[in-house]
């Protein structure tokens, strides 16, 4: 079987040529795509320059995770939604109101990085006013742990719903069993948003040979879950995919599983050496075509758009570079909360 | 006189009643059985999971994220070895988010020898329970401390790691072990919170009044004042220990005994004291010696009181062997019996240095 991206748009019940967005929303999305895909530029050159050590993140995802993080219902506590992310996820921390700048600081392991305080790698995002739980680097965990902030919306009668991501390979694991069975159980069902990013690769191996089933989304069926796959390289076609989604699991309160072909535009990470891929497709140019077509922004603003976003990172990331590293003697810091706690003793 | 079980309950019960425990869930927690052990019966938030460990721990984390209180069981620590990573996760969210997200969790799970479990119902989990910073640990060897540890494990806003040994599920409290409130007399408390046999749809457990009564986390409790050595353990083995004193007493050997509750954080100062005192200590427990959590403090003890000492600190631990054979001669080889601790404390007693 070929998972070309154009076979998955098919595949999908939504329609890549649903233009009924409004163009200032359009005009918006690609903004945040032309920021985060700046922003994973930059920290790439940080990286290369001996400013970080360990890149990975998401160029060539924009044009899901936008959409994904302008769609979701924002706010701290189990009113709002929960994001259980993995390391591709700045395109929706950037539409969420991220500032770019506190990725080169976690880049840069700074102390002032307000995600991790120069502790973890870059682009392992925690948002506690926002519902961002702690991205961590074990692939796939976060399938297992999504049950819980579901089943804690639906006893509120919440209209939060929790969002779930991670990648096609990591699907292999047991956590992602885990979140279809836990999310469906008959009676139980829980509000969970389950969405697979399949780049069809895992860092090296090929999706082919790894995998029985067709398509991920296959999967979902035998849970009796509404599944999908869709071309996640048309910011429209995801708008649409994520927002019917989310209305089902909101109303419905049940899961629903979205696997989302995407491009992986400068390898896994560093390791693979970041370097730009010229055989994939690139999700904003395609985009930033269709917006000249349609008249929206011309190739003039995009370009000085991109020059301008290129100018301020650049300069930030010099400021960045001279503030505090983290000191030593922190290291016992946040191990136990109220670290004095003793029960009986309040 | 409640048994461990039934103090767990009870426990269990208080919390779901008035501090906030939202979920108390695992295998075949829920109706109609109420737990491998009867620990979870006739509790109000109790529900069962799939058979699926991960899920399980997993799901305890993001309903602790979500600002709920979740008990979580797995069945047998046995189990529990495949959610480690998961475990980590939990023990380290608070401080890789650099103190944004704590992790407000409990996990009990069964553990150790005694009950005949053979190679997969007699694992020991605190040797590697204690290796995940991020936890608390605690471990009660009677009904009091069962209850009183596991109150505090619910409102602790850290996760917490309870160690419920197996072979004590139906030990009943001494005299002084009596939780307040309860009605002391077996049968009536079995007839208000033990569940029925047969159809149980109709029954409802009648709890009685028993108090807030914590038992904090990081406190030893110093079963036996002594003056000729410490042997300091925690959980199942601490009876057997204090019946090793009961035994030297008659040759006039005078035992201290620590039952340590919570292994971590552990009570340095109730150790330093003991070992300030009798200046010969004997470290119990029965997870596999190679690598042992008593290894640590006879570590510390060597480091920070080495001259305190009048003999070399001892260490009686499982066999560093891959299972416990079902045979009753194969598990009395494999974990400390009492004969061998009677043998090692009078030894102590007499060395000088
Ligand atoms: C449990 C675990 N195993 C292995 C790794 C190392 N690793 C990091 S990323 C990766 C590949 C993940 O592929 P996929 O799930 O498709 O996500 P992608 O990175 O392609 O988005 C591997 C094997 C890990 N981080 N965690």
């Amino acid at each position: 079987m070929s998972m070309t991206t154009t076979e998955a748009t098919t595949h999908g019940a939504v329609g890549a040529d649903d233009t009924s967005i409004a163009p200032e929303l359009l005009l918006q999305m690609h903004a945040h795509m032309v920021t985060a895909r700046v922003l994973e530029e930059r920290l790439i050159t940080m990286y290369r320059q001996g400013d970080g050590y360990f890149w990975i993140g998401g160029p060539g995802e924009e044009a899901f995770n936008v959409p994904l993080g302008m769609l979701v219902h924002k706010g701290e506590g189990i009113a709002y939604d929960y994001l259980h992310l993995h390391y591709r996820s700045s395109g929706t921390l950037v539409a969420l109101g991220a500032d770019p700048v506190d990725s080169l600081r976690q880049m840069k392991n700074t102390a002032t990085d307000p995600y991790s305080g120069g502790r973890n790698f870059g682009s392992h995002y925690s948002v506690k006013r926002w519902n961002v739980v702690p991205v961590s680097s074990p692939i796939e965990v976060q399938y297992s742990m999504c049950t819980g902030t579901a089943i804690a919306q639906k006893r509120a009668g919440s209209k939060g719903i929790t969002i779930v991501q991670g990648g096609d390979a990591g699907t292999a694991e047991g956590d992602f069993a885990t979140c279809l069975v836990w999310s469906s159980r008959k009676g139980h069902e829980s509000p969970v948003l389950i969405i697979v990013t399949n780049n069809r690769y895992g860092i090296s191996t090929p999706w082919e040979g790894q995998h029985g089933e067709e398509r991920v989304s296959d999967r979902g069926k035998a849970f009796g879950m509404p599944t999908v796959t869709i071309d996640g390289n048309d910011p429209e076609t995801s708008y649409h995919a994520i927002k019917k989604a989310m209305d089902y699991v909101r109303t419905e309160k049940k899961p629903y599983l979205l696997e989302v072909m995407v491009s992986r535009l400068h390898g896994h990470s560093s390791a693979s050496g970041a370097n730009f891929v010229t055989n994939e497709r690139d999700c904003l140019k395609d985009f930033e075509a269709k917006l000249e077509a349609r008249g929206l922004r011309t190739r003039k603003e995009m370009d000085e758009m991109r020059a301008k976003v290129t100018q301020e990172l650049l300069e930030a990331s010099k400021r960045v570079r001279e503030e505090p590293q983290p000191e030593g003697s922190t290291i016992y810091d946040h191990i136990f909360a109220d670290k004095n706690y003793v029960a009986g003793e309040r | 006189m409640a048994t461990v079980v039934q103090a767990v309950r009870m426990a269990l019960h208080v919390g779901e009643d008035r501090l906030g425990v939202t979920d108390i869930f695992g295998e075949d927690i829920g109706p109609p059985l109420g737990g491998a052990f009867t620990q979870t019966q006739g509790l109000r938030t109790a529900w069962n999971s799939p058979l699926d460990e991960r899920g399980i721990i997993g799901t305890a984390i993001g309903l602790a994220l979500a600002g709920q209180k979740p008990v979580c069981e797995i069945q047998f620590c046995d189990y529990i070895f495949n959610t480690i990573d998961l475990l980590k996760i939990a023990g380290n969210t608070l401080w890789s988010s650099n103190g944004q997200w704590n992790v407000p969790m409990v996990c009990i799970t069964p553990v150790g020898s005694g009950i005949r479990g053979s190679i997969y119902h007699s694992h020991s989990f605190d040797a590697t329970a204690t290796h995940i910073p991020g936890w608390k640990v605690v471990m009660p060897s009677n009904p009091l401390d069962a209850y009183g540890l596991m109150l505090s494990a619910i409102v602790d806003p850290n996760p917490v790691m309870y160690l419920l040994p197996k072979a004590l599920m139906r030990t009943r409290a001494l005299p002084e072990e009596l939780i307040p409130g309860e009605p002391g007399d077996d049968k009536a408390l079995s007839k208000m919170i033990d569940a029925p046999l047969g159809d149980r749809t109709q029954w409802r457990a009648e709890w009685p009044d028993t108090p807030n009564l914590f038992v904090p986390i990081g406190k030893a409790n110093v079963l036996r004042q002594g003056e000729h050595v410490t042997v300091i353990s925690c959980g199942r083995l601490v009876r057997e220990a204090m019946r090793a004193s009961d035994e030297l007493r008659a040759e006039g050997v005078s035992v201290e005994v620590i039952d340590l509750r919570s292994l971590y954080p552990y009570d340095w100062d109730a150790i330093k004291s003991s070992v300030r005192k009798t200046h010969r200590v004997l470290v119990v427990n029965e997870d596999t010696e190679i690598t042992n959590f008593g290894e640590h403090l006879i570590r510390r003890i060597v480091e920070e009181l080495f001259y305190e000492l009048y003999a070399p600190p001892r260490l009686l631990a499982g066999a560093f062997v891959p299972g416990i054979g079902l045979a009753d001669n194969l598990e009395h080889a494999s974990v400390p019996q009492r004969s061998q601790m009677v043998t090692l404390l009078r030894e102590l007693a007499s060395h000088e240095p």
